[in-house]
């Protein structure tokens, strides 16, 4: 089977900063795979890289989703395509809710039953007629980008930092989300993947991840199974990584 | 029994003396360019204007089966040609033009040219000494009309000067709506709209009012307008101006006077072509406990130049609160935005001020955000600026919602 997403020889760099050096990356359909790191190891560049947000220039390399090479897509192609990603930090829209989002997103006009399901299951309801992400606290901007995701309905879904600012309790809400968004939950739709960045690995309890990888100084090391590399990193931290590049 | 000719006359005196009086703000007019005056007869229902005619007051906000409307007043160039009181409300309210009003009240002296000065500027002593109408509402004593009153104001000749006196009584305990449009019927008219406005809100009512200004590249406009409020009264004034214009210079005031008296402005301002537009709100609080709230948001395309200014005022012996936010966003070179926030406490010690302005480009990070769920670069543009402009405007119709869209459409790419 081909693969979902593949990069070439990816090299990136922000402003002056080289902060992709030829990554290899490859995962196939349905698969969800895991990114473990340090902090400015290059993780949330790769997802960005990937998303195509113009700041993440790409000066050597290729990206191909779904067999087609979208080095050059602008981000709204390549949501279309479906990419889809939930940020760790969005920024705040004031002016724009997120009724009018979801409004804007539910482009293939899901029943609006279906809708408030989603609303409700991710505890929103109050949150409709604010903007976007304004005065959110740290979960709630989570859940908000997952509940935009679930009427988007991306293919492949990258995640930054899904525990992040979340407390214990909620974090089992959103791994249920990130379930539900890429059909885990389901018998059918097996298809849809997801690329998770993690910290803690605490949403390892609830999601269950098919590979794992270590971002270091810009290049991906240690492919294998996501939990004995963060038993790996828990153990030794990221010195190793160092050590085996 | 008409107001005294002896108060009218002094009216005129002090009008007489104010003839070249410049304003405070904005560019100097040479008010002899505008004789023209053009006479109308009434007509028996919207629906019998000519389609320019027509298509010019929609824009502007008015009804023309005047549905979910209690009242509506028509005047163009300077004639009223149509009003109308729904007959549900009969006993509720009244409308005519404000001259028909001093004929029959003699108690209007109380309020005729008492909020405003007629010596104000030149502008002021034109409409004073040459009045053609404008519109008189009273709303009686603790009625609530549901829907609201109607107006236009429409200039359909050249070199017209239209110089309207409005009123609006809100009596006691009673709540008022009106939409107000002003606008042409011919794009390229040349000429100057001056608007004079006192409005009164006695105790415990509520007026909202809600302007549209549709111009054109040629006009220039000047209102002067001062609501007066009394206590536990309100005060919400919309204001939207979506289309080029020569020149305005307003400066509206709410004078809260009464305790527990509240007032706020929304004013959303879109300046086209090379549109000058210096608009402010002041609001004076001076009864104790009175809140006041000033939202402006602006955004200057093409060459446009915008002041954007707010002025709160406290002179209040006890407390009393109010904040004034103000943003702009440029989306031209040319174009120029001076937000011009002030505050003032006359010895006010229990007062609370704030004020918070900014001007700046459209977020590059929101419009990717937006970008990132699938939308094209110029729907997240036109959304993010829609949702800048949004202040929730009720009982605007659809077509404005529309008609900011569609500018946003012809004129945000630049911003970017």
């Amino acid at each position: 089977m081909e693969d979902m997403l593949r990069t070439e020889d990816l090299w990136v760099s922000v402003g002056d900063r080289q902060v992709l050096k030829g990554v290899n990356f490859s995962m196939k359909y349905g698969e969800i795979n895991v990114l473990f790191g340090p902090n400015g190891a290059g993780k949330t560049s790769f997802m960005m890289t990937l998303m195509g947000f113009p700041r993440y220039r790409v000066e050597q390399g290729k990206i191909f989703f779904k067999g087609i090479d979208i080095t050059a897509h602008d981000i709204y192609e390549r949501a279309r395509l479906g990419l889809g990603v939930s940020f760790q930090r969005p920024p705040t829209v004031r002016g724009v809710t997120l009724k009018k989002m979801i409004e804007i997103i539910n482009t293939n006009g899901a029943d609006s039953a279906g809708v408030d399901a989603k609303i409700e299951k991710l505890n929103l309801g109050g949150h409709l007629e604010r903007g976007l992400n304004d005065g959110f606290s740290g979960g709630e901007m989570k859940r908000s980008e997952l509940l935009q995701l679930m009427i988007q309905r991306p293919d492949l879904v990258l995640i930054d930092e899904p525990e992040s600012g979340v407390d214990i309790e909620n974090i089992a809400l959103v791994g249920e989300a990130i379930n539900a968004l890429i059909g885990k939950d389901k018998v059918k739709d097996q298809k849809r993947g997801a690329l998770i960045i993690t910290h803690t690995g605490y949403i390892l309890d609830f999601v269950n991840a098919d590979k794992g990888y270590i971002v270091f100084d810009g290049n991906l090391l240690c492919r294998g199974n996501p939990r004995d590399i963060l038993s790996e990193i828990k153990k030794h931290g990221y010195r190793r990584c160092a050590e085996c590049r | 029994m008409p107001v005294r000719n002896a108060y009218l006359s002094e009216i005129q005196a002090l009008a007489e003396k104010a003839r070249d009086k410049r304003a405070l703000y904005g560019p100097d007019l040479d008010l002899s360019r505008y004789t023209q005056h053009i006479k109308r007869g009434k007509i028996e229902s919207l629906e019998s204007l000519s389609h320019q005619v027509k298509e010019a007051a929609i824009l502007s906000g008015m009804n023309m089966q005047e549905e979910n409307r209690s009242g509506s007043f028509l005047q163009i160039d300077q004639s009223v040609v149509y009003e109308s009181l729904n007959k549900a409300y009969e006993g509720q309210l009244e409308i005519m033009s404000t001259p028909a009003a001093l004929d029959k009240y003699d108690w209007i002296e109380e309020y005729y040219w008492k909020a405003i000065p007629a010596d104000q500027d030149k502008y002021t002593a034109q409409a004073a000494l040459n009045m053609t109408h404008g519109y008189f509402i009273r709303v009686f004593a603790h009625q609530k009309p549901q829907y609201p009153v109607q107006s236009c104001l429409l200039v359909a000749e050249n070199y017209v000067s239209q110089n309207v006196h409005n009123m609006i009584i809100v009596e006691e305990g009673a709540e008022l709506q009106v939409i107000t449009g002003c606008t042409l019927s011919k794009s390229d008219a040349e000429g100057i709209h001056l608007g004079i406005s006192e409005f009164y809100v006695k105790k415990g009512g509520k007026l909202m009012f809600t302007m549209i200004h549709n111009w054109a590249d040629n006009f220039h406009v000047r209102p002067r307008t001062k609501v007066v409020v009394e206590e536990d009264g309100t005060f919400i004034s919309n204001y939207v101006l979506l289309k080029p214009v020569k020149s305005i210079q307003a400066f509206p005031v709410a004078h809260l006077k009464g305790d527990r008296a509240s007032a706020k402005f929304n004013t959303v301002v879109y300046g086209l072509k090379d549109s000058y537009i210096d608009l402010g709100s002041r609001i004076i609080l001076e009864g104790e406990d009175t809140r006041g709230e000033s939202i402006a948001r602006t955004i200057a395309a093409d060459e446009s130049v915008i002041y954007s200014r707010g002025d709160l005022i406290a002179a209040t012996r006890g407390y009393c609160l109010a904040h004034l936010d103000c943003r702009g966003i440029l989306f031209s070179e040319k174009a120029k935005i001076f937000a011009i926030p002030e505050l003032a406490s006359h010895g006010s010690l229990k007062s609370e001020l704030s004020h918070e302005a900014s001007i700046g480009p459209i977020s590059e990070e929101q419009v990717e955000y937006l970008m990132s769920r699938g939308i094209s670069q110029e729907d997240a543009v036109s959304v993010i600026t829609s949702g800048f402009l949004n202040l929730d405007i009720p009982y605007i119709p659809e077509f404005l919602d529309k008609n900011i869209k569609e500018i946003i459409k012809a004129t945000a790419k630049e911003a970017l």
